[in-house]
């Protein structure tokens, strides 16, 4: 076993969409207070992994999985698990900033009261935007409409949202794809910090970017027979972009891929 | 075929489709116009039927009666001026239906009108007669009627909105049928509008994509282009007959009446909007970007959440559009509300949802059919106020979209 004592795991994960296999027995491990990158060419499931993770896969018709996905003890596919509250342990950051058409202020509230937060509401506000470092941007704008803010603000806006449930794990679908390369470090540089306080699962097509900011990297890739995604090597980014053991990996990561 | 820069031709269909995007232009200028002027012709000869000459004739000229013009005349004098001049026991039948102390002086100078002067329109014309040929008219009542006299006559006045239904044009006016369309409109929108964006929340956020979910969704779609009539047998079998001690008000202590309520009406009314507001309310939700969605349910919001708190604050300026256009059908529509049973005269005022009724559109059509002339000039004074009411209805509606489309 890589990791001791994983705060979240994938076993033996195969999903399907309908008739189509996406994942195939995906095995995956993510040591709590660290970031874990998932990285490999478009379509070989990156995000349908990722999003096993707080089971938004729930919210596409005709999904199924076997495996277990695990947090701390619990399976998260059981039957007496609800979703919902899923979602709220582990928040998640899409690729595209998608913050509600509503003020900066009910961007971050409304999460922290869906959840039934009861303290001083302009605290957790102003606690969030600060850790997403969004604050000294937006202190003096904070009824203004989220949508005015450029798309770098947005996802540091879109995280703050996130960190305001207080989940214990992030989820990242390709957070900087859509951004500018001072925004993409800035968001970087917030998820070195980010990392004392949550667990963070990437999933990121810049390789750069994988090999900056995360301590261990699974590298996928379609099988054999180009029918579904799966894990070909998982290991510390360090050594996995050093001395990878999986050709494959070594190809694609020196971009000898084809 | 080697490229000659020199005779290579940059624009070979530039021509043809300059000279298409010209002909485009001018057709819609044509289109615009010819709309344009269609309208103008319309209020025109509305607008010009609401006031003009009458003829009218007196059994007793109001200068015999007293020396300054009656329109000066105090309430107090007047009512002395009709005991004086109708018989006794009208007088009494008058102040039993409501004593003269209580009467306003507008309500009593009517009676006067009515049963002193007795004032009838002979004759009456359209305001561009009526201002282009006067001498000509004056000339034919003075051959026709010579005790008759002309005047002008504002058919679209104040008290048009306040009178009762009158057999007597002078006297009507469309009280009665502006409250009957408020109140069917009201209960219509209270009834449909919730009904309509539940059904399409159900079926857009919930909905699973079974196949009786799609014979039911294209059922929505064609219900929507269903002859109105069709619902007035419908609201006449359902809700008239087989539903008649709920809708007449027997099952909840009101006794007098039967099932061509404002009720029925509405009832009918609702399910020939449903279609329209269903399906618009399901385009506005299903163009709230996913994205909004997911970054809900990716915070821990339930479904309902999700729809209650995201999606339709954003859908709702589209719902409303929609719902707008909902409401109007509803103000104008009078074939199914003939067939649940509108009546077509009634002087008493609808006082709840149990009432019988008449509504706006129903009134013209049952002007314009009068034989008389001067029921012609009320249609089109009663079109005036159906279109201020729709105008007022819908500018509301827009209000209301704004403010909530602003953002945050």
């Amino acid at each position: 076993m890589l990791i001791e004592n994983p705060l979240m795991e994938a076993r033996q994960v195969t999903l399907y969409y309908g008739a189509s296999e996406a994942l195939r027995d995906v095995t995956l491990q993510a040591a709590p207070h660290q970031i874990t990158a998932l990285i490999g060419p478009s379509g070989c499931g990156k995000s349908t992994m990722l999003r096993c993770f707080n089971r938004m896969n729930d919210l596409i018709p005709h999904v199924r999985l076997s495996g277990q996905i695990l947090y701390r003890t619990h399976d998260l596919y059981h039957p007496d698990i609800d979703p919902v509250e899923v979602r709220r342990k582990i928040g998640m950051v899409f690729q595209k900033p998608n913050p509600f058409p509503k003020s900066i202020y009910e961007n971050v509230a409304w999460g922290a009261r869906l959840n039934g937060y009861r303290g001083n509401m302009d605290e957790l506000v102003e606690r969030c935007l600060r850790q997403a470092a969004l604050w000294d941007e937006v202190q003096d704008q904070l009824r203004k409409s989220a949508l005015a803010l450029s798309g770098g603000q947005q996802q540091r806006l879109c995280i703050a949202r996130t960190i305001a449930t207080e989940p214990e794990v992030i989820l990242m679908d390709e957070p900087c794809s859509a951004l500018d390369p001072i925004a993409t470090l800035r968001i970087e540089d917030l998820m070195r910090e980010l990392k004392e306080r949550y667990t963070i699962i990437i999933v990121t097509h810049n390789m750069q970017q994988a090999a900056r900011v995360s301590d261990y990297t699974a590298m996928m890739m379609l099988t054999d027979d180009r029918a579904a995604g799966t894990i070909i090597e998982f290991g510390e980014t360090q050594r996995l972009f050093t001395t990878p053991s999986d050709r494959r990996t070594e190809d694609y990561i020196t971009g000898r891929f084809g | 075929m080697s490229f000659d820069p020199e005779r290579s031709n940059f624009a070979p269909t530039l021509r043809s489709r300059r000279t298409w995007a010209r002909i485009g232009r001018w057709l819609f200028i044509a289109a615009t116009v010819v709309a344009l002027a269609a309208l103008m012709m319309m209020l025109y000869n509305v607008a010009t039927s609401t006031v003009g000459l009458v003829a009218v004739e007196y059994e007793r000229e109001p200068s015999t009666l007293v020396e300054q013009p009656l329109e000066e005349v105090s309430k107090e004098e007047l009512v002395a001026l009709l005991q004086a001049n109708i018989s006794a026991g009208l007088f009494r039948r008058l102040e039993h239906d409501q004593p003269f102390a209580t009467r306003s002086r507008e309500t009593v100078y009517d009676l006067v009108i009515e049963h002193v002067v007795a004032e009838t329109i002979v004759r009456s014309w359209p305001l561009d007669k009526s201002l282009v040929d006067r001498a000509a008219i004056e000339a034919e009542i003075a051959a026709d009627y010579p005790t008759a006299r002309v005047r002008f006559h504002a058919w679209l006045q104040p008290q048009f909105l306040t009178r009762s239904m009158s057999s007597n044009p002078e006297q009507a006016g469309v009280r009665t049928a502006l409250l009957g369309s408020l109140w069917m409109v009201l209960i219509t929108m209270l009834l449909a509008f919730p009904i309509g964006v539940g059904s399409a929340i159900y079926l857009e956020e919930y909905a699973s994509d079974t196949l009786l979910n799609s014979i039911l969704q294209s059922n929505i779609n064609n219900l929507a282009g269903i002859p109105s009539i069709i619902y007035g047998m419908l609201g006449l079998a359902i809700f008239v007959r087989t539903l008649e001690p709920y809708t007449s008000g027997a099952a909840f202590g009101v006794l007098d009446g039967n099932g061509r309520t404002i009720l029925s009406a509405s009832l009918t009314m609702a399910l020939l909007i449903l279609p329209i507001i269903i399906v618009s309310a399901q385009e506005a939700i299903r163009a709230v970007p996913q994205s909004i969605r997911l970054a809900s349910y990716g915070l821990g919001a339930t479904r309902w959440q999700t729809t209650w708190y995201q999606v339709l604050p954003v859908a709702m300026p589209g719902i409303l559009t929609g719902t707008i256009l909902a409401m109007s059908r509803a103000i104008g529509e009078t074939a199914p509300l003939i067939v649940v049973g509108a009546s077509t005269f009634i002087v008493s005022d609808p006082t709840g949802p149990f009432s019988k009724f008449t509504v706006l559109p129903i009134q013209i059509y049952q002007w314009t059919s009068r034989p008389q002339a001067e029921f012609r000039h009320l249609a089109a004074t009663a079109i005036v106020v159906l279109l201020v009411l729709l105008l007022t209805l819908n500018a509301t509606a827009v209000l209301v979209r704004q403010r909530l489309g602003r953002l945050p």
